[in-house]
Formats: C-alpha cells, structure tokens, sequence
C-alpha cells in the first residue's frame, strides 16, 4: 500500500503547465503567497495590533466582569475587594507592628492604602502577565491575533480594577483630612506612567511564561519580596534614617516605589516634596519608557512562536 | 496510482490554477512538560532537573511529532475533506496552515489569512450571550460596525431566541445544544478567504444542522479554498471534491475524493 504523494507537485506535474517543477517556495513567490504565521515587520506588527485595539479592549472587560458574576454582591466586590485589602494591612501594620514610625496617623493610613493599591496594581499585572500565553493556548491556537494582545489586555485590566479601588482612595484620603486640590491631578501621568512600566513588564514575563509555565509558580515569591522592599507599610526615607545616601537612594529609584510615592504625593497633604528622591519625573518617565520599549520588542521578536505546547 | 489521482484532479481544473495553500515538507512536533520518564513524583522532576542534559528527553519534555513532512498544493475553488484515524494530525494540520502552531521544520505558504472556524476559545461562559458575540466577533478581526451589523442575523441564526429571551442569560445557563448553536452562529458570520472548517457540521439539532449545511455551503462560495475536517464520510462526499487521507502525520493519499473515501473505507473496514 503506497499511495503517498511526498511530492507536493504532483498535481502539478500532470498536466503541462508552466509550473512545473516548481520547487515550493518558487511557486509561492510566483503567486504572492507569503509565509503562513510569519512574524510581521515591527511597524506592522503595531499597526495589526492598533486594528484590534477594540479586542482589546472589549476582552479586559469581559474577563473583569467574569470574575465577580456569580457572586451574590456581584460588581460590589470590584470595591469591596480592595477596602478589605487594606483593612488586614492596617490591622497587621498600622495596629500591631506599629509600622507608621515617624508618620502621623492622619498620614499613615492614606500612605498605606495608597500604596497597596498601586502596588498591587503592578503584582497583579505581572500575575496575569506570565499566564497571558501559557494560560490562553486554547484562544492562541484557535485565533489569529497578534499575541501582545493578551497581556496588554490584562494590564488594562489591572487598570480597570484600580480605578475601581480609587474610590476607596478618594475616599480613605478625604477621611484623614486630604482633600480634592490641583494637585489631584498629578494623579494622571502618574497612572499613565505606571500602566506603561506595568504593560511593558507583562509583556516580558508573558513571553518568559511562555517559555517557562514554572514561571508562575516562583513569581508570587519574587513579588512578594520586591513587595517588602519598596515601601509599601513604611517609609523608606524615615525607616532608613541615619544610613548612607546610597543606599536609601537605591531603594528609592525602585520603579515601584517611585510610583507609590508620586502617587502619595499627588493625593495627600501631609507627604511633601521632601519624600520623594531627586528627578522623580524623569525617573518614573525612564523606567516606563524603556521598560514598555523593551518589553514591547522582546515579547514581538518570539511573535511566530507563541502556541507551540 | 498517485499519479492517475493526480491527473483526474488537474483535470478538473484545468482553468484557473492559482494556488492558494501551498505545504512543503511540513513537520509539526508538540512538546509536552511533565509527561516524560513515566514517573510524575516531586523527586522524580528534581532528579530530572538534576540530570540536566541539554536535549529535551533529559528534562522531561517530551516530543509529539504530529505531522510528519506532508506536502500538498491547494488550488482557489477547491473544497478539500482531510481524513484519518482519530489522533492522525488532521486538526494539528489545520492549525499549522492557519499559521497558529510553528511549524518544526518545512513551511506553509498562504494567500491571504487562512482562518480556522473556531471561535470557542475567545467566549466566556460567565458572560451573557450577548456580550460573547461581540467578544467573539471582536476576536475574529471584525469591526464593531460589522458586528452591530450582522447582530441580529447571528441571533437569528443561533435560533437561541426562540425559547425566549435567552440571548441576555450568562452562557453558563444555556445547554449544551443552545451554547455549540450559539458558538457556531458566531463563528460562521464572518467572511474568509481560505477557511477551515473542523468539525463543526456535528452540532446542534437537526433542524441546525441543516441550516448549518447550507451556510458552510454559502462560506464555500465566498471562500477560495475550503478545508473540512470530518469523520462523516457523507458530509465530506457532499462538500468536498478532493480529500487528503493522514496516517500517523504523514499524507497517505491524496486525490478526488470517491478515490480515496473507498481506499480509506477499505482500509477502515467498512
């Protein structure tokens, strides 16, 4: 039984055609048929990407309101979720390790809400990030769309969601005694910055997860301790009092410090200029520029590899 | 005998021959973690890490080759059944000339962007019916002005209205039957140059099915080329004029498909 066609010319081969013998990629080129699942020019790759702008869109949506549907509270845990979250940090660090040092109450409790959303912000963009692929094979091997898609859409979904606890925010910042100024707006750049540095680091762990699905099994333990080292329940500057300039410096030019505290600064009274380190702006504008550049490039150029088990 | 095959198929198209798929040599190998060394044990994956080698087999990845170096050209006006055993690579196959699986080694060249009717993966069982047919819309590559257009004949076509306002019910509330009616409707409202069509003719009731039909049939009409998976000898001998019979990932026959569906019945026992 030998039926086997291994020449992909046989159909042509049998009748007289000015194709004949043809070796494939000739016969391709002759008709304009290009490469099936080619990786597209960069400039392409960002104008594909522009054209399913609503995809993306429409996708983060989806996946927010999926996750609260079959509760009972429904979309009231978009906002209860966060104010929960920082209720068990002011239990465990304003009320019992005494973590404010240095800070008075009216600005510690503002501090510390305002820095676990921003960071938990970038946590979870990560999160969703190193599962974009590998957590999607079913979706990347169904459809044709360009992949940077999927982490792009779960950064603005982060986004999303910390709009949601924003009000709680607004809300714990009025309470203590920060109230609406101009200065509230500051509060913009700072998101846009912070979602740019946040998609741009989503984008490099999707394709290392891609790689690598352990990836998201080590990464909790990796933000966690880039978690305890930004300042998120203290101060940098006042718990790092008396030590050498370089070091509270290094500490501060951590891209997830520099947006907590753009971010405190923006919203509350009581935490002045003096917090913050030196060329904040152009700190905070550097990593989101090059991290969301790089990352964009990295993630593009493994593009045609994506899906593979 | 190939070679006659071949002939009967040329002759049928012996006008226009604009190839639209062109296969060469196309190999497809899946890798599998965690599926190597029989054991899965915590202590086995460690002694696995440990060993290090640098190829795959060392760390415990394992190597499926699905198809194995097929070659075929796919001319505009073709229909094309693919056949074979469960497990032979048709599927894989399909997914390799859409461009959604990196091929291992050969290439495939396409004109235009193949499409693979498949719009599963992009839904959402917890979101109402209405939503997912954007979603899914959005996630083929229409617009929002395509879909708000085709809305309500996806609707219509799905049928899910008829029992009532189901259509703005989360999907995890339809049966099975409404949600594969429901998935199809939306996957088939789009336009495409070379489509693939897997399997999707066994959904649905009867009445469905008949409506399906006829809708694969208008998609044939708009399409250049189509490909039909099934292993409904019927179905492929009513849609398609030439059938590629995979074995094992490799090509085992490839001519008019009253050839091949009686070597393939013979082969099968029938």
């Amino acid at each position: 039984m030998s039926h086997t066609t291994h020449d992909g010319g046989v159909a042509v081969s049998a009748i007289p055609s000015p194709d004949e013998g043809l070796p494939a990629a000739e016969l391709a080129a002759k008709y304009g048929l290009a490469v099936s699942g080619a990786r597209p020019s960069l400039s392409e790759y960002v104008r594909q990407l522009w054209g399913r702008r609503h995809f993306v869109l429409a996708f983060s949506q989806a996946k927010l309101t999926a996750q609260y549907s079959q509760a009972k509270l429904g979309q009231l845990w978009q906002v209860a979720t966060p104010l929960l979250n920082a209720g068990v940090y002011y239990f465990i660090f304003g009320v019992i390790l005494h973590a404010s040092r240095g800070l008075s109450q009216d600005v510690y409790i503002p501090f510390l809400v305002t820095g676990v959303f921003v960071f938990t912000f970038t946590q979870s963009s990560v999160m969703s990030g190193v599962r974009a692929i590998s957590g999607n094979l079913g979706l990347v091997r169904a459809l044709h769309f360009p992949r940077a898609s999927l982490p792009i859409s779960f950064s603005l979904q982060q986004l999303q969601q910390l709009l949601f606890s924003m009000i709680v925010m607004f809300v714990v910042a009025i309470g203590f005694g920060s109230y609406p100024s101009l200065a509230w707006l500051l509060i913009l750049p700072v998101l846009v910055l912070q979602f740019l540095f946040n998609t741009g680091l989503a984008l490099i762990v999707a394709r290392m997860g891609a790689k690598t699905p352990d990836l998201a099994q080590l990464m909790p333990f990796i933000l966690r301790t880039w978690m305890y080292t930004s300042g998120v329940m203290f101060s940098i500057n006042k718990i790092m009092e008396g030590r050498s300039e370089i070091a509270v410096r290094l500490l501060q030019v951590n891209p997830a410090a520099i947006y907590m505290d753009l971010m405190r600064y923006a919203l509350i009274d009581g935490y002045g200029a003096s917090n913050l380190p030196p060329h904040v702006w152009a700190i905070a504008l550097f990593w989101a520029v090059v991290v969301f550049a790089g990352g964009f490039v990295y993630f593009w150029k493994a593009e045609e590899r994506y899906g593979r088990g | 005998m190939a070679e006659q095959n071949a002939e009967q198929v040329a002759e049928q198209h012996t006008g226009d021959r604009r190839p639209t798929v062109i296969a060469d040599d196309l190999h497809i190998v899946y890798r599998v973690n965690g599926a190597g060394g029989g054991k899965g044990s915590a202590t086995a994956a460690l002694s696995r890490i440990l060993k290090r080698g640098s190829d795959d087999a060392a760390r415990g990845v394992r190597k499926v080759h699905a198809v194995r170096g097929v070659s075929f050209v796919a001319y505009r006006g073709e229909a094309i059944g693919l056949i074979g055993s469960n497990g032979s690579g048709k599927s894989t196959l399909l997914r390799a000339i859409a461009g959604l699986l990196p091929a291992e080694k050969g290439k495939v060249y396409t004109d235009g962007q193949p499409s693979l009717l498949g719009v599963n993966a992009a839904l959402m069982n917890d979101l109402t019916g209405e939503r997912n047919v954007i979603l899914g819309g959005l996630a083929m590559g229409m617009s929002r002005e395509q879909i708000k257009e085709r809305y309500q004949e996806i609707v219509d076509f799905s049928g899910i209205n008829e029992k009532g306002d189901f259509i703005t019910l989360p999907m995890r509330t339809y049966s099975s039957g409404m949600a594969a009616r429901l998935r199809f409707s939306i996957a088939a409202a789009k336009d495409h140059d070379v489509l693939m069509i897997d399997e999707a003719l066994a959904t649905g009731d009867r009445k469905f099915q008949m409506r399906s039909e006829e809708r694969i049939r208008e998609l044939r009409k708009e399409a250049g080329t189509v490909f039909l998976v099934s292993h409904n000898n019927k179905s492929i001998r009513d849609t398609c004029n030439r059938v590629l019979w995979l074995e094992r990932g490799e090509l085992r026959m490839d001519g008019p498909t009253d050839e091949v569906l009686k070597e393939y019945e013979k082969f099968t026992g029938k």
